[in-house]
């Protein structure tokens, strides 16, 4: 189980979260088929470092993104 | 004693090959089966950076059904099975093939609804459905508690008897078998590094072994589908997760079907040597670590404890995790991409082991012939564009 850094709440264990992906993607109404399409449904998909969303749905629900690596699950300060 | 004699060989790479298919697991071991079987093509390499079948075909729990509620899917998943109803016959070998019967429980009235639909959706579709009310689960499944006081209560089951399981290792040890006897050759601890792309055209393979030209080029990686499609400049939406199974210790016959329940997140079947073998949810993250939680393997012991009190005393042999490439619509991805010449066969998530046979037949197909087989034309990379997808997360069973 991981040990994820709340900012608000501090270490607390992964089943207290729920996992929201990949971070920091825009907004996009306003495109044609091709990138509408990207923007649903493609996301990076790394092996190595992720910056991801998390949601603190059993503490503060505060959403936050962390910085893991997908192949030792070390997890890093985001920048 | 003496060991016994190898049923492949081990060669170096050609230069050259018609056809690279990289990834040595069913799927790929499948591909270049029917592509010399089928189309004549056996100029064929099979790169492998591990062990032949070593990935998710080594990690899966065998489970082999086509109850899935779409025409799309239940075409394809119909034609894998019809094709696993004779696979043995024609690899010539004996492949546990067991059509024991799967059960998927329903533990609410939407689970209720959408498990009729689904039967009806596939007696439409002419593959065998059969609805069952708990009384029914109880007299083919006895050991299923189907109280109404149980904290996940059976109000009935979908069945599908042609389903089964088979046994993974001896379905890829006759599929390269085979292979191997028509020339195709199968390189393990090949890792492919990069691809040769010329005016959008995909013509060698890069590898730890040097470099392969090929007239095309087709991966078949699973969960590392992503890794390498990028290595092409392609982006693909698919998400890779760990998904965990475990196995109990030997124990006497007790299970004589497969039993799921999607709500709960397990599934279960007794294996020849007599493991019990239970699958689990996927962890919730990305990740490529082949290893996951023990809460997630927690929550499905709970769970399955729940359904199966007499697995109380049982003791846990083993846990392990796969990588699984799981797309939005929790349905495959075969045929083009936006490299000429570049194939995928990817994105079959928690259950590609059931479609290996029908995977591998209509892969060779759209190879063959460079345009896709009539059953894997709507899985196209272009679906997701068009919007025309095919949602069966109902039927995938694992929640994604």
């Amino acid at each position: 189980m991981l040990s994820i850094d709340c900012p608000h709440c501090g270490p607390r264990d992964e089943n207290e979260f729920r996992y929201g992906g990949q971070a920091g993607i825009a907004y996009r109404p306003e495109t044609g088929d091709e990138e509408w399409a990207a923007y649903l449904f493609t996301r990076d998909n790394p092996r190595g470092w992720f910056h991801e969303r998390w949601f603190h749905t059993h503490g503060c629900r505060t959403w936050f993104t962390v910085h893991r690596h997908t192949v030792t699950h070390e997890i890093r300060k985001a920048p | 004693m003496t060991h016994p004699d190898f049923l492949w060989h081990t060669p170096d790479p050609k230069p050259a090959y018609d056809v690279v298919i990289v990834g040595g697991g069913g799927h790929g071991l499948a591909t270049a089966y029917y592509l010399a079987k089928n189309h004549g093509i056996t100029n064929v390499a099979v790169l492998e950076k591990g062990w032949l079948a070593g990935g998710n075909m080594a990690r899966n729990t065998t489970i082999i059904r086509s109850n899935y509620l779409w025409d799309e899917s239940a075409a394809l998943y119909e034609h894998s099975l019809r094709l696993w109803e004779g696979l043995g016959d024609d690899l010539d070998y004996d492949l546990r093939f067991s059509q024991r019967g799967v059960l998927n429980l329903a533990h609410n009235q939407h689970d209720v609804r959408e498990g009729r639909r689904r039967v009806n959706a596939n007696r439409l579709n002419g593959v065998d459905a059969e609805w069952l009310d708990p009384d029914e689960v109880k007299r083919f499944c006895p050991i299923v508690n189907v109280s109404d006081r149980a904290r996940h209560p059976v109000l009935g089951a979908t069945l599908q008897r042609r389903g089964g399981i088979a046994k993974h290792d001896h379905v890829a040890w006759a599929l390269a078998r085979k292979a191997d006897a028509y020339g195709v050759d199968l390189l393990q601890n090949t890792e492919v590094t990069g691809f040769e792309i010329t005016k959008g055209r995909g013509t060698a393979v890069r590898t730890s072994r040097g470099r392969v030209a090929a007239g095309t080029i087709a991966l078949a990686a699973a969960g590392h589908t992503s890794v390498l499609a990028a290595k092409a400049g392609i982006r693909l939406p698919l998400q890779s997760h760990p998904l965990q199974a475990l196995v109990s210790e030997l124990l006497e016959p007790v299970l004589d079907c497969v039993v799921m329940s999607n709500a709960v997140h397990v599934y279960v079947s007794q294996a020849d040597k007599g493991e019990l073998v239970m699958g689990a949810g996927v962890d919730a993250y990305n990740s490529y670590g082949q290893r996951g939680a023990f809460h997630v393997v927690e929550a499905q012991m709970a769970a399955a404890l729940e359904l199966f009190p007499i697995f109380a005393r049982a003791r846990v042999l083993r846990t392990w995790a796969g990588i699984v490439d799981v797309t939005p619509d929790a349905s495959p991805i075969i045929g083009r991409t936006p490299v000429e010449n570049l194939f995928i066969n990817a994105g079959w998530g928690t259950g590609g082991f059931k479609a290996t046979p029908g995977s591998g037949w209509v892969y060779a197909h759209t190879l063959a012939h460079g345009t896709p087989h009539p059953l894997a034309e709507p899985f196209a990379l272009d679906r997701f564009r068009t919007g025309a997808l095919i949602d069966e997360h109902g039927a995938a069973a694992v929640a994604h």
